[in-house]
């Protein structure tokens, strides 16, 4: 018993942050595997859900692209495509 | 945190202890998203889509920057000053959240590096140890887990000062500006313009018909002070003036309110506008921009009186 509390209690400090949010569930759809790699490397998932949606396909496509060129996220561009044509079919207006 | 650059006569570095060992100062003030309420864009702009909760308001206790700033000297070259925070990003070509304000702003008065939030240390999400807080404008100004703290005698030329973060040039009824990083077409998005949101009822409430009801809210602007919030509960035939709560400093929400008897039944619309004390008020329309800043757009709600 005693070995479950402080392990508990050790939990509850090395992690108020993350325990303070939901793990983002995305749409199960073709490219969510290469959304989820490639994506969440560098950001919440959460993002996908908050630029939703409204952004036409067009949109999404220069979102992926500023990604890679304005932010330098090493995507390959087989997984850009993949990763727009999930947005556009499953966030986008 | 370390404070120097080429706009300064010299460099320190300050622990947090440092920092609660000088005069603290402490201010209530608005921090609201500069894209909040993007979301409600006709026709809709890219970025996060946020409705109207990107804000909050707090009483944020700390260090004037002037006194930061006064302790290396700044030379009369030094025209904006840099900051900079802990974080960075996962790979070295994504440009670090780097940002700048204007000397002027960032020695006014209210202008802190603060360490409490409502008598709290700053929670992590919030920029523990330290932040910089600007009141009157829009946050992204506002650094987190503040590290690093550069006068510059020329214009800080990272990507989140352009070509993100802009307005276009003119459209927009604007007194503190940033000159140093005007473009011929564009400049940053500083401060934040007159607006108000009634909290309460909700939208869509059912209300019912002859029964006392008080219509509130919040209203808040730039830091010249709200001086009105005029309701209408009629769809903008008459407006009424609503009562203004306590008076927190001109950075802070101030909450208003209005009674109101419900005497019809149906659907009716509640609207509310806000002046400051320079004139400024709500806008009708939507001031298109390709960022979706700014929107101020007189709020509503519709009550179901039954």
């Amino acid at each position: 018993m005693r070995v479950v509390i402080i392990a508990f209690a050790a939990a509850a400090i090395a992690l108020p942050a993350a325990a303070q949010e939901k793990p983002v569930e995305l749409k199960k759809a073709p490219g969510v595997d290469k959304v989820e790699s490639n994506c969440s490397g560098c950001h919440s998932l959460d993002y996908i859900l908050m630029n939703s949606p409204f952004p036409t396909a067009a949109t999404w496509d220069a979102e992926v692209t500023k990604m890679v060129r304005a932010f330098g996220a090493p995507i390959s561009e087989a997984d850009a495509k993949v990763i727009a044509d999930y947005l556009k079919a499953n966030y986008g207006s | 945190m370390t404070i120097g650059g080429e706009g300064a006569n010299g460099t320190a570095q300050f622990t947090l202890d440092d920092l609660k060992r000088m005069p603290a100062v402490e201010v209530v003030a608005v921090n609201q998203c500069a894209g909040n309420r993007r979301g409600l864009f006709e026709p809709h702009v890219p970025g996060v889509e946020w409705g109207y909760g990107a804000m909050g308001c707090a009483r944020w206790r700390g260090v004037r920057l002037k006194e930061l700033l006064d302790k290396v000297g700044l030379k009369k070259e030094a025209i904006e000053i840099v900051l900079n925070g802990a974080d960075s990003a996962v790979t070295d070509k994504t440009p670090d959240f780097v940002k700048s304000v204007p000397t002027w702003k960032a020695i006014e008065d209210t202008t802190l590096v603060a360490y409490e939030m409502n008598g709290e240390p700053l929670p992590h999400f919030n920029g523990f140890p330290a932040r910089v807080i600007v009141p009157g404008w829009t946050g992204t100004y506002w650094m987190k887990h503040i590290t690093s703290i550069t006068a510059a005698t020329k214009s800080e030329s990272g990507f989140w000062m352009n070509p993100a973060y802009r307005i276009p040039l003119g459209k927009f009824p604007l007194i503190g500006r940033f000159t140093s990083q005007d473009s011929a077409v564009n400049t940053p998005i500083t401060e934040m313009v007159v607006n108000s949101l009634i909290t309460s009822p909700t939208n869509d409430a059912k209300v019912k018909l002859g029964a006392p009801l008080t219509i509130g809210g919040i209203a808040w602007d730039a830091g010249y002070g709200i001086s009105s919030v005029e309701v209408s509960t009629d769809g903008g035939k008459t407006l009424a003036a609503a009562t203004l709560g306590e008076d927190l400093g001109r950075y802070a929400f101030r909450t208003f309110s209005l009674e109101f008897v419900p005497r019809a039944k149906g659907p009716q619309t509640i609207m509310a506008r806000a002046s400051n004390t320079i004139g400024q008020g709500q806008t009708r329309q939507l001031i298109a921009n390709p960022a979706g800043y700014h929107h101020n757009v007189i709020h509503r709600i519709t009550l179901e009186v039954a």
